[in-house]
């Protein structure tokens, strides 16, 4: 009971008019640059950190937070509306959102994002109120080898979202993990792949590899397409919110996204973008109508925006349970607590329980804010797909390379920009799915460092990764993945649905 | 400042007299932190942006994030495009001078001019609290039985975590090639990997396991400082225990190659004023941060030991020829 009385003195706390305030200027904020591709919440805090050294702490932290949710949210509006992923995040949720917007549903696709994200931040913040303690020593047992199962597990079921050919689709991964060794290794410390250019050194960006291929590679095709395009983009068809069939098909992603971003992200080495892929894979393999995987499946959005914003809510609990950052944005919002003399580890909930809680409080008044903002322009957001293609395409040109260019002012990401964006259009032209590449770069390293330093650990003993009951528990889950639709057809003499190609 | 040095020798007399103490010295600094914002080098350019501008040191300062490849991308940026200009300043640490050496770097720290070291940490090595090393001599035990066995987990390799780690296993006896050393990308995830006892030490800067320490829930085992620290003042230094090493993670405050000895000093003032405010004593106090000042003729020395010291140390461990 204690933390309840707890909890409701937090919103209390949170629900001062001056708090609420820095709530509100949070989230319009965070949305603002989640919009923009590159630009994102961390920057943005990073840069409002001596602005608000003024302030008073729990005013400042709510609207950190508040920039967090927002950033989330706007990332996945401009995954949706302009297929231009800004975070690393909401990349899976182009993949079926933009479908969505072109048929006439982004109204839909963006409603159940901000709902889905809604309902995935509450029930993410409840858990992180209640179980915070208990989750943390969980994500803690993890180790090398467990990571290296949980990606083993992520590699074998992203493979849903390769499209119809699994050549292609592997041809894109390797495409994507090729990348990924781009620059120093961390293990070694030598460079690898940066041909002497020291701006490769730190490897190749998600957001800038995501942004290159999806909008610059897109417009390309579009210019290429030129006249003979026939596809016709419709702002609006039916409803602009989710009909009833929409709020029947979504609840269950929603839920079974929040059950997968929330641990996932409380993990130190999870983070947001594995739950997402798992995620998308799962609502593909339960989908009943699996052939709309691909040409705009309302789940497919639904699940990976609940994921995102339950393990944004994940991520606060090493921070506030052990004063552990495990993401850019967390370790900026300890530089925060920092400032006000706070140091966020085991003590933190003793030492400051009032700001710990009005924190926790505020990111249920943010997440509430976000929706009660975000759905009635729902209708207005649309509309920014009426534009004449000409211009919405040179909009979206100058947007992401501004986006891009404003993360990391350098001639050498502009120019990785403009070849990521040519590689992008003849992957398109010649049929190879674009989300596999980008996938490739975010696993691939994730998982070479994770069995490398299993290895290391156990000083070569390549048992070490199946000698612990979790690693073998995400084993045999993907050995199910793999092998799934291959034992279902031969018990039940029909063929698995297979998705149709994403492109 | 261009209006106080055209004037030349005559000029100077009359020029510095109007200034009363309430009007800024310097009209304009650009100081790059050659890190993502957020970061300690990043954190350190806004500290010093706050002080200048507070105490009207400087009229108007910005800062300017140049990220990439340990510092080495905005010090190549910064050596290039600002040769003979007083108004810029660069942020950087003892982590550029490892970076240099590990990226062959082709621009070098001695290509700029150094103004003065500012403040510092030191590194630490901890356990968790049930671990079986109690002390820095079960350690040294465990690591002369089997170096292998001890696995170290810290920052990316060749940082100031690993050539710690390098430093203090040569300093037993032990080849420093054998530490078996586990790089971690972020502070969060190498501290978790201890906690959860998945290695048998962390290497970090201190202030990275206080909290932890404080709660008992990891034993810090040693520091690299050449005393006790007030922060920790339980804790043994690696010399007490027979250990002959000592190093800082410092940071520093150079201008740009090929400025004046004059503009030079002017700058050197500058942040000595900087150094000796209030606001800069609060402003340490509030992050954490040791005051380790060091400027003029004592600094470049102390640069010009660490550098050579690095170079050896990564050649020990083979991360440079």
């Amino acid at each position: 009971m204690d933390t309840f009385a707890a909890l409701s003195q937090g919103v209390m706390v949170a629900l001062q008019p001056m708090n609420l305030l820095f709530a509100f200027v949070g989230v319009m904020l965070g949305t603002a640059v989640g919009v923009l591709p590159g630009i994102g919440p961390a920057l943005t805090v990073a840069l409002l950190l001596p602005i608000t050294f003024k302030l008073d702490p729990a005013g400042s932290l709510i609207m950190f937070a508040g920039i967090y949710y927002g950033g989330m949210y706007g990332g996945s509006t401009a995954s949706i509306l302009l297929n231009t992923p800004g975070e690393s995040a909401s990349i899976v949720t182009a993949l079926e959102g933009n479908k969505m917007a072109r048929a006439g549903r982004g109204g839909p696709a963006l409603a159940t994002a901000a709902i889905g994200s809604f309902v995935a931040g509450t029930i993410a913040t409840i858990g992180l109120a209640l179980i915070a303690p208990t989750i943390v020593d969980l994500a803690i047992s993890f180790g090398p080898e467990d990571y290296f199962a949980l990606m083993v597990l992520a590699f074998t079921t992203v493979s849903a979202a390769f499209g119809s050919s699994v050549t292609r689709g592997l041809t894109s991964l390797f495409i994507g993990l090729s990348l990924g060794l781009i620059g120093i290794d961390l293990q070694s410390g030598q460079a690898r792949l940066s041909f002497g250019v020291p701006d490769l050194l730190d490897g190749v960006e998600v957001t800038t590899l995501a942004v290159a291929l999806f909008a610059i590679g897109e417009t390309l095709s579009v210019v290429a397409a030129g006249a003979r395009a026939d596809e016709i983009i419709e702002p609006v068809k039916g409803s602009v919110f989710m009909n009833r069939e929409d709020w029947k098909r979504s609840w269950k992603p929603w839920l079974r996204g929040t059950f997968l971003g929330f641990p996932i992200g409380a993990m130190p080495a999870g983070g947001a973008e594995i739950p997402t892929f798992l995620s998308y894979a799962l609502e593909k393999r339960l989908c009943r109508k699996p052939g709309e995987f691909g040409n705009g499946a309302i789940e497919g959005v639904a699940g990976p925006e609940a994921a995102n914003n339950a393990a944004a809510a994940g991520v606060l609990v090493p921070l506030l349970t052990l004063g552990l950052p495990t993401s850019a944005t967390a370790a900026i919002m300890l530089a925060g607590f920092q400032q006000y003399g706070m140091n966020p580890g085991p003590l933190l909930f003793a030492t400051n329980p009032d700001l710990v809680w009005g924190l926790i409080a505020s990111l249920f008044i943010a997440n509430g804010m976000l929706l009660v903002l975000n759905l009635p322009l729902v209708g207005l957001w649309v509309r920014l797909l009426a534009i004449p293609r000409p211009w919405l395409y040179g909009g979206i040109l100058v947007f992401a390379t501004l986006g891009t260019l404003g993360a990391n002012p350098s001639l050498v990401e502009l120019g990785m920009l403009l070849v990521f964006g040519l590689l992008g259009y003849v992957l398109r032209r010649y049929d190879y799915p674009i989300a596999p590449v980008v996938v490739g770069l975010i696993l691939g390293p994730l998982a070479e460092q994770q069995l490398r330093r299993a290895l290391a650990i156990s000083v070569g003993d390549p048992l070490v990764l199946f000698q612990s009951p979790v690693a073998l528990t995400l084993y045999v889950l993907s050995a199910l993945a793999l092998f799934g639709p291959l034992l279902f057809y031969v018990i039940t003499g029909r063929k698995a649905p297979v998705g149709a190609d994403e492109d | 400042m261009k209006h106080l040095f055209s004037g030349a020798l005559l000029a100077t007399a009359v020029a510095v007299a109007p200034f009363g103490a309430a009007f800024a010295e310097i009209n304009e600094l650009k100081i790059i932190a050659p890190a993502a914002p957020g970061g300690g080098w990043d954190q350190t350019a806004r500290s010093i942006q706050h002080v200048l501008q507070s105490d009207k040191l400087v009229e108007n300062v910005q800062v300017l994030n140049v990220p990439g490849a340990g510092g080495t991308i905005g010090l190549a940026q910064f050596v290039n495009s600002s040769k003979g200009d007083p108004n810029v300043m660069i942020v950087g640490g003892y982590v550029m001078v490892g970076a240099i050496i590990t990226n062959r770097s082709p621009v070098t720290l001695a290509e700029v001019t150094p103004i003065a070291r500012l403040t510092g940490e030191y590194e630490a090595i901890a356990v968790p609290a049930n671990s079986p090393l109690k002390s820095l001599a079960d350690l040294v035990a465990a690591l002369k039985a089997d170096p292998q066995k001890v696995s170290w987990a810290g920052g990316s390799a060749g940082g100031t975590d690993h050539i710690t780690a390098g430093l203090f296993t040569k300093a037993i006896g032990i080849d420093p090639r054998k530490v078996n050393y586990i790089a971690f990308s972020g502070g969060g995830e190498s501290l978790a990997s201890i906690l959860g006892g998945k290695v048998t030490v962390g290497i970090s800067s201190l202030s990275e396991y206080d909290a932890q320490a404080k709660a008992g829930k990891l034993r810090i085992l040693g520091v690299s400082s050449a005393e006790r620290l007030p922060e920790a003042p339980d804790v043994p230094t690696f010399k007490e225990a027979g250990i002959d090493v000592e190093i800082q993670n410092w940071r520093m405050i150079a201008a740009a190659p090929g400025i004046t000895a004059e503009q030079k000093q002017e700058l050197s003032q500058t942040i000595e004023k900087m150094v000796k405010s209030k606001a800069w004593t609060e402003m340490l106090a509030q992050k954490g941060w040791a005051n380790t000042y060091l400027s003029g003729a004592a600094f470049d020395a102390q640069l010009a030991k660490d550098i050579a010291a690095t170079q050896t140390i990564l050649k020990d461990i083979g991360l440079a020829q």
